[in-house]
């Protein structure tokens, strides 16, 4: 199968490569587009194995890369006007940093990758362009002692690639360090969205019919009133915790992130409290701030995985009391919603 | 924008300065600048700022680096106490859940 990025191919001594575009087409961009909000991402590969840019020779540089294709896309549109190789690892479809934490974009798959497809006799000199994030998963002295080859760490960006080479392979500390600016949480706040999966409908549609029990019975009345607001709150805390949160991180104040998420689900309580959302029974209202609170926390908590900043031993160490007290809170506050039913 | 910090006093990075050659590879590598260079020693600068994502350890050739790698992503260390297993976010080819 042909596919749309692959241009043409390069004749070497040990068969064709296949050369790609440098330039993303319409079908690229409404991908990323898809893939960024969680569609097919899961299936979002390229072959691995060596591509061009351009029309490379034996004293061509070699950039690594993952065999997700919004890595691989990146990592193409960066190299563009250059003569270039590209070695795409195996990693399952996943991106380099996630890769490498899985070992996946790892030391032994870049050493096979060398030898498949003979990297010794494609080109003269004897480096490697790897990214920086892939460090994680790549030991350089070892790639070196076992093929060869000298790993050298490219920028965390694949922007930055054209400065790096022209700048004889220097990364500037600014070029190695991972921020976690606003364009890139925006980015993320698509697949954050989608995380609740079939529960987004499951838990509004059970609030929608237990809030039609009233101490007379059952009343489809008081299912669209009460029900109504159920879905509103409910659906806000999420979104509190997946899009607000994230999005004002460096703001909010405290560390943890449940409790940034936490103070967000209040704030919107607060707000919903004066918009009468909450209802007028004290009970209920505790019982919303009780599950608003604890959705919008655990959403937030949630982005620890794809922030750039938190540890294993941070997150274990919030996660030990936050997630009882999240459980415990939704638990309370679903009880106490369902008895404000029937007083 | 100022540097984003996470909980202090929790990363489990240590150097073991004897051993240094002073080749600088960890702090090519490491996304947060926690290393600097002093007297051809690296030092750690910012202990608070590591995200323990291991690339140091992996790259000190002489094994001077230790850290507790792993993920940091509350939805991997579920999935590790659900499976009983150690924390690890579910991205592999034949699953479509991924941190």
């Amino acid at each position: 199968m042909k596919e749309g990025y692959i241009t043409g191919t390069i004749k070497t001594i040990f068969g064709p490569v296949p050369q790609v575009s440098t330039v993303w087409s319409r079908s690229d961009i409404w991908q990323t587009i898809k893939v960024r909000w969680n569609l097919n991402r899961m299936k979002y590969k390229v072959e691995p194995g060596l591509y061009a840019t351009g029309n490379p020779d034996s004293n061509s540089d070699v950039f690594v890369s993952a065999n997700f294709k919004l890595s691989f896309d990146h990592l193409r549109r960066a190299l563009n006007g250059m003569n270039a190789w590209i070695l795409v690892l195996d990693t399952k479809g996943i991106n380099v940093w996630c890769a490498a934490g899985k070992g996946s974009f790892g030391t032994t798959e870049l050493i096979n990758r060398i030898k498949i497809h003979a990297l010794l006799n494609i080109v003269d000199h004897r480096n490697l362009i790897v990214p920086q994030l892939g460090a994680v998963g790549v030991s350089a002295h070892e790639v070196k002692s076992k093929t060869g080859f000298r790993v050298i760490y490219g920028p965390v960006r694949t922007e930055d690639i054209g400065i790096f080479i022209k700048s004889e392979y220097k990364a500037t500390p600014e070029m190695r360090s991972v921020k976690f600016p606003l364009k890139d949480r925006i980015k993320l706040i698509p697949v954050e969205i989608t995380y609740g999966k079939y529960y987004l409908l499951l838990v509004p549609a059970i609030f929608f019919i237990l809030a039609g029990l009233n101490p007379h019975g059952y009343s489809t009345d008081s299912a669209w009133n009460n029900g109504g607001r159920a879905v509103i709150n409910l659906f806000s805390a999420y979104l509190a915790g997946c899009v607000l949160t994230p999005l004002f991180l460096p703001w909010i104040p405290f560390k943890r992130f449940s409790l940034k998420g936490l103070t967000v689900g209040w704030l919107i309580a607060v707000l919903f409290l004066f918009l009468n959302l909450l209802g007028s029974n004290i009970f209920e209202i505790i019982s919303w701030f009780l599950i608003m609170g604890a959705i919008s926390s655990f959403l937030a908590m949630n982005f620890t995985g794809s922030s750039t900043f938190t540890s294993l031993s941070g997150v274990q160490k919030e996660m030990k009391l936050s997630l009882p007290v999240q459980i415990g809170a939704a638990a309370l506050g679903l009880i106490g919603w369902i008895i404000t039913r029937f007083i | 924008m100022k540097q984003l910090t996470y909980l202090k006093d929790v990363v489990t990075l240590e150097l073991d300065q004897q051993k240094c050659n002073g080749c600088k590879m960890c702090i090519t590598v490491c996304p947060h600048e926690v290393f600097e260079f002093r007297e051809k020693k690296a030092f750690i600068k910012n202990k608070d700022q590591c995200m323990e994502c291991g690339a140091c350890e992996k790259n000190c050739p002489e094994g001077a680096i230790s850290v507790r790698s792993g993920v940091g992503c509350a939805a991997g260390i579920i999935n590790g106490i659900l499976r009983g297993s150690e924390p690890s976010c579910d991205c592999s080819g034949t699953s479509d859940k991924c941190c």
